[in-house]
């Protein structure tokens, strides 16, 4: 009954606290920030995430303070010193009620504050402080994104897939929708996440304070392959964007050597189903638009690096790589995929 | 069953009386209450304690199972790029975790617990409604099955516990998978609305005379807001569910975009009763502690007014705050903003809790026994699992730790750390009650030390995860996102926290063969179901007490002044089954309720029920037919009219009353 275990005194909550500090800077630590390209609890590359971020300290550092002072409060109440009495003595009901208010009243205005904050923070990045300078509208599809530069000017519209161009220092409106299932936008160094609903149009907006490539998940489960689905946030100056989405604008050039026009050949046969390449026959609205495939850092939704090597094992192979993907693997004798390639590669 | 013609005049006033053990009065009882052996009576009986004890082993049994389905999606993400799982198999088996934890285990442990202990802490001799018991049990078990039965089909549900349309419907899964688990959770539906039903009907009539509301220990008031929360959520999620059954197959469009549907619909419904059951998982486990800690730490609870309306708060709050599992969905800011203040607001019942124990530990004289150790341990795990919580309630966080494994690290703090800790803890401290015998307080510690580590080892490292961005529900990663070493520890650390659940396990069969005998009272605590011999007789108490106070047996030390329960000389109620009826707020004696029969009908009902569902999931439109006709028939049985069942009035109870 008054059996009092040995090995209790060795752990004690201090202790423990401590214990679960040091495993989260260890395991900080082990995950630089260069091998953590998600990592938007220290990094923050726009306003619309960096208030989220400060947020998120003062959020992080008042909850491990309030951890270690519960903590010490449990472990004084287990250790602390009492005389020694009867086992069968029963302590008094009433007495402890400061505890409770104490305890609670602090806790209270402590939570106050922190709401006060976490609401003023989401009006601050809840809209952009000037008009967003670029619309863009990115769809999800089973797994990978649509994204779309609308104008006014269907010559001046674009489409390109997986990957976002965006000015940097111009708030950018980002419309979200969804072909077929749930998705969620998430490039966190630059905003939070939200939701692509069938539907629905959602919006939120980005904006980067420097130049760089931002990677982005989807965050909302959405089938056999959510785990492959990521993008990218291509931010640059204002200049090179343009140069950018001058070259998205036009379409593919006519292809002149043998082997690229036996190879598109095969692509309008057998790809062009699914995948438009803008000035050709192929116009499939299933599959990104390969028209600028080569501009693109990623290929499979950031799967793979865009090489030829990688493009063609990518075709052949896709459901080994990204089993359940709505990409076959093609079957291609040597000679088809040598042409395949070399008109692939015309689309620059 | 009763051997005497019945008593059948109407004003009876009940006797007065003892009946200690091996007296003639106390062998008539014992009769008159035991379950016939045999497998006739295995599938009859409608004992409370049977009842608690299949629901606690059947619910532990799914932990285990949920368990096994965790460390194999571990095995998967110990590393990058692990080829252990395809990811259909992952994505079933993660499906199939959170509902096997979350509907399967992490309510029916706890009704299992207040199945067996609720009429032994009010003092009555078995629940308001014995069969409906007994029907809540078996379609727990059977929708228990239903739900598994496409598991080795390799054809489970594969959408997640939340099931998000469109990704449920008919055109992303076209396979049985989604209808198995409509229908199962329409099933399960109804084992927790029965069940509900029977705990609040339980609490308002059938707590012993004395035994006020301002009485009763903090588990009832857990579990009975869970229950009246129950009897308000589960007809959302129910609805959704049933509505998703029709437009998979009967073709109607409730969440099917094309023809006007909304997928937001079925997000609403789904955390409209997600988040109560949230609360309705943990509130009655926070009972546990709150009435077994005090008696660790020799002390009554501090605060018992205070804690009991926090569990009620919480409870009320609970139902406000069900668009924080939604604040990524595009809804305007005002709303997030209403809604983030409120999940916040929450947090406030729940310190009223905390600093009530470690009050109550502070001014007692702690024990350190195996429950003390779990139940300490659950309010370090309890006040990581809440603060994480109002990170999750600050809205612009959210937009970023939203489907991170933060979230996965927050809630399994809230769930094992608040459910399984104290279910654990509590097992440990009425283990005695249930089977009369102790367990090994030495492989107990162990147990404690291995499950604590491994828990913290393997779940703290995914705040961190979180904070890195690695996404919820992916069945690999690549090695260049940071996540490598903090998958790794977490892994390790799972398989460290299955050892010490083993370890329980051990120690639960070696006590059970040889655990030292017990006593009524091995660990001298105050509460009524202490009372009685442990393991209880079938009766419970051979003579319904009468209660003075909060704690009935401290009353000689702890010296209120409100008189002495009588717990030896009581209402005898030996007439066929019975047990005292009382007023609902102060536990006056009002009635003589005549308790039934055990029964095959509700063995009977719940199997036809189940094969209703079955016939609908395989679509065959007569075997259903006749299946309804079967489950009319047994509830005919049921309901059978019988004479000793008829009610009979105390006309003089006032007399009784006097003695309160």
């Amino acid at each position: 009954m008054n059996d009092y275990g040995p090995g209790f005194r060795r752990c004690t909550p201090i202790n423990y606290a401590v214990f679960l500090c040091a495993l989260t800077a260890a395991s900080a630590a082990l995950a630089d920030n260069e091998a953590a390209p998600l990592n938007y609890f220290l990094h923050s590359y726009g306003p619309a995430a960096t208030p989220t971020m400060h947020l998120g300290w003062v959020f992080v550092a008042l909850l491990l303070a309030i951890l270690i002072i519960v903590a010490s409060l449990l472990a004084g109440a287990v250790f602390h010193k009492r005389p020694v009495e009867d086992f069968r003595k029963i302590g008094r009901e009433e007495e402890g009620m400061p505890w409770i208010y104490i305890g609670t009243g602090i806790s209270t205005c402590i939570l106050v504050v922190l709401a006060i904050y976490s609401l003023v923070t989401l009006n601050v990045i809840a809209k952009p402080t000037h008009v967003p300078g670029l619309t863009l509208t990115v769809t999800g599809y089973d797994w990978w994104w649509k994204v779309e530069y609308e104008n006014d000017d269907p010559a001046r519209h674009f489409v390109t897939a997986n990957e976002v161009h965006i000015p940097v220092g111009v708030p950018v409106l980002v419309k979200l929708k969804s072909a077929d299932v749930i998705h969620a936008f998430w490039v966190p160094v630059l905003a939070g996440k939200t939701q692509m609903i069938p539907g629905l149009i959602n919006q939120q907006w980005l904006e980067a304070d420097t130049e760089g490539v931002y990677a982005g998940e989807c965050t909302q489960y959405c089938g056999v392959q959510h785990a492959h689905m990521g993008l990218e946030v291509v931010a640059q100056n204002t200049a090179e964007f343009e140069k950018w989405r001058d070259a998205q604008r036009r379409t593919a050039p006519p292809t002149s050597a043998a082997g690229a026009n036996a190879g598109q050949k095969i692509f309008l046969d057998q790809c062009a189903g699914c995948h438009t390449v803008r000035g050709t026959e192929a116009v499939g609205a299933h599959a990104p638009d390969l028209t600028h495939l080569n501009s693109r850092r990623m290929i499979a939704a950031g799967l793979l690096t865009n090489t030829p090597d990688h493009l063609m094992q990518w075709i052949t192979h896709a459901q080994e790589l990204k089993p359940g993907a709505r990409m076959p693997s093609m079957v291609l004798t040597p000679a088809e995929a040598s042409s395949l390639s070399a008109f692939l590669s015309t689309l620059n | 069953m009763t051997h005497n013609t019945p008593d059948l005049s109407l004003n009876r006033v009940p006797e007065m009386g003892s009946a200690p053990i091996g007296s003639a009065a106390e062998i008539r009882l014992a009769e008159l209450w035991e379950t016939a052996p045999g497998w006739r009576g295995w599938l009859s009986t409608v004992d409370h304690k049977t009842i608690g004890l299949r629901y606690l082993v059947t619910a532990f049994i799914f932990l285990l199972m949920g368990g096994v389905e965790a460390l194999i999606m571990r095995l998967q993400l110990a590393g990058p790029e692990q080829n252990l799982l395809t990811p259909e198999q992952y994505n079933q088996l993660f499906t199939m975790h959170g509902i096997t934890m979350i509907f399967l285990y992490s309510l029916p442990i706890l009704s299992g617990f207040s199945n067996y202990l609720w009429p032994l802490m009010l003092g009555s001799r078995d629940m308001a409604f014995p069969r409906l018991n007994a029907l809540s049990y078996w379609i727990f078990l059977f929708a228990g099955l239903f739900l598994y039965v496409s598991f080795p089909l390799g054809e489970a549900p594969n959408a997640g516990w939340f099931n998000y349309v469109p990704f449920a419907g008919l055109e992303y899964n076209t396979g049985p998978n989604i209808d198995v688990y409509a229908l199962g959770m329409v099933l399960l539906g109804i084992s927790t609305t029965v069940g509900s039903i029977n705990f609040v009907v339980t609490l308002f009539r059938m707590r012993a005379p004395g035994m006020s509301i301002s009485r009763v220990p903090i588990l009832v008031w857990g579990t009975l807001t869970a229950s009246v929360a129950n009897i308000f959520a589960i007809p959302s999620v129910s609805l959704a569910f049933f509505l998703l059954w029709l437009d998979r197959r009967i073709g109607t469009h409730f969440f099917d975009v094309v023809n006007g549907g909304k997928p937001l619909l079925w997000q609403h419904l789904f955390w409209m009763f997600g988040h109560p059951w949230v609360y309705a998982v943990v509130l009655p486990a926070m009972g546990i502690v709150s009435d077994a800690l005090p008696t660790f730490c020799r002390r009554p609870l501090v605060g018992y007014s205070a804690v009991a309306l926090s569990t009620m708060a919480t409870m009320l709050l609970g139902f406000g705050v069900w668009i924080h599992h939604m604040f990524a969905t595009g809804l305007p800011t005002l709303a997030l903003s209403f809604f983030g203040a409120a999940s916040m607001v929450i947090s406030i019942p729940s310190a009223v809790a905390v600093f009530a124990w470690i009050a109550t530990i502070w001014l007692g004289r702690p024990v350190f026994n195996t429950p003390f150790l779990f139940f300490a341990g659950f309010v370090i795990l309890f006040v990581i699992g809440g603060l994480s919580g109002v990170m999750t309630a600050a809205v612009p966080l959210d937009f970023q730790l939203n489907e991170t494994y933060f979230i996965v690290a927050h809630l399994h703090y809230v769930l094992l750390g608040i459910n399984v800790f104290p279910v654990i803890g509590g097992i440990y401290y009425w283990f005695p009650k249930f089977f009369g015998r102790m367990m090994n307080e030495t492989l107990g510690k162990w147990s404690f030390w291995v499950m604590f580590i491994g828990f913290n080892l393997g779940f703290f490292p995914m705040h961190v995860a979180g904070l890195l961005g690695m996404p919820r529900r992916i069945y690999t990663y690549a090695p260049h996102m940071g996540w490598n070493m903090v998958n790794m520890i977490t892994s390790v650390g799972s398989f460290v926290f299955a050892l010490g659940i083993l370890l329980f396990l051990v120690n639960v069969l070696v006590s059970l063969k040889r655990g030292a005998l017990t006593t009524p009272n091995p660990w001298d605590a105050p509460t009524l179901e202490w009372a009685t011999p442990s393991p209880p007789p079938a009766y419970n108490f051979a003579v319904i007490p009468i209660i003075a106070s909060r704690h009935p047996l401290w009353e000689d030390r702890l010296d209120e002044g409100g008189g002495r329960s009588s717990l030896e000389q009581g209402y005898l109620l030996m007439e066929g089954r019975e047990t005292l009826g009382t007023t609902s707020l102060d536990a006056d004696p009002d009635i003589i309720l005549k308790m039934p029969d055990d029964s095959l009908a509700p063995f009977f009902l719940g199997l036809f029920s189940a094969l209703v569902f079955a016939g609908l999931l395989l679509h065959w439109q007569n075997f259903t037919i006749l299946m309804v006709l079967a489950c009319s028939l047994s509830l005919a049985a049921w309901m059978w009219p019988r004479k000793t069942l008829l009610q009979r009035v105390p006309d003089a109870c006032e007399e009784g009353a006097a003695h309160g």
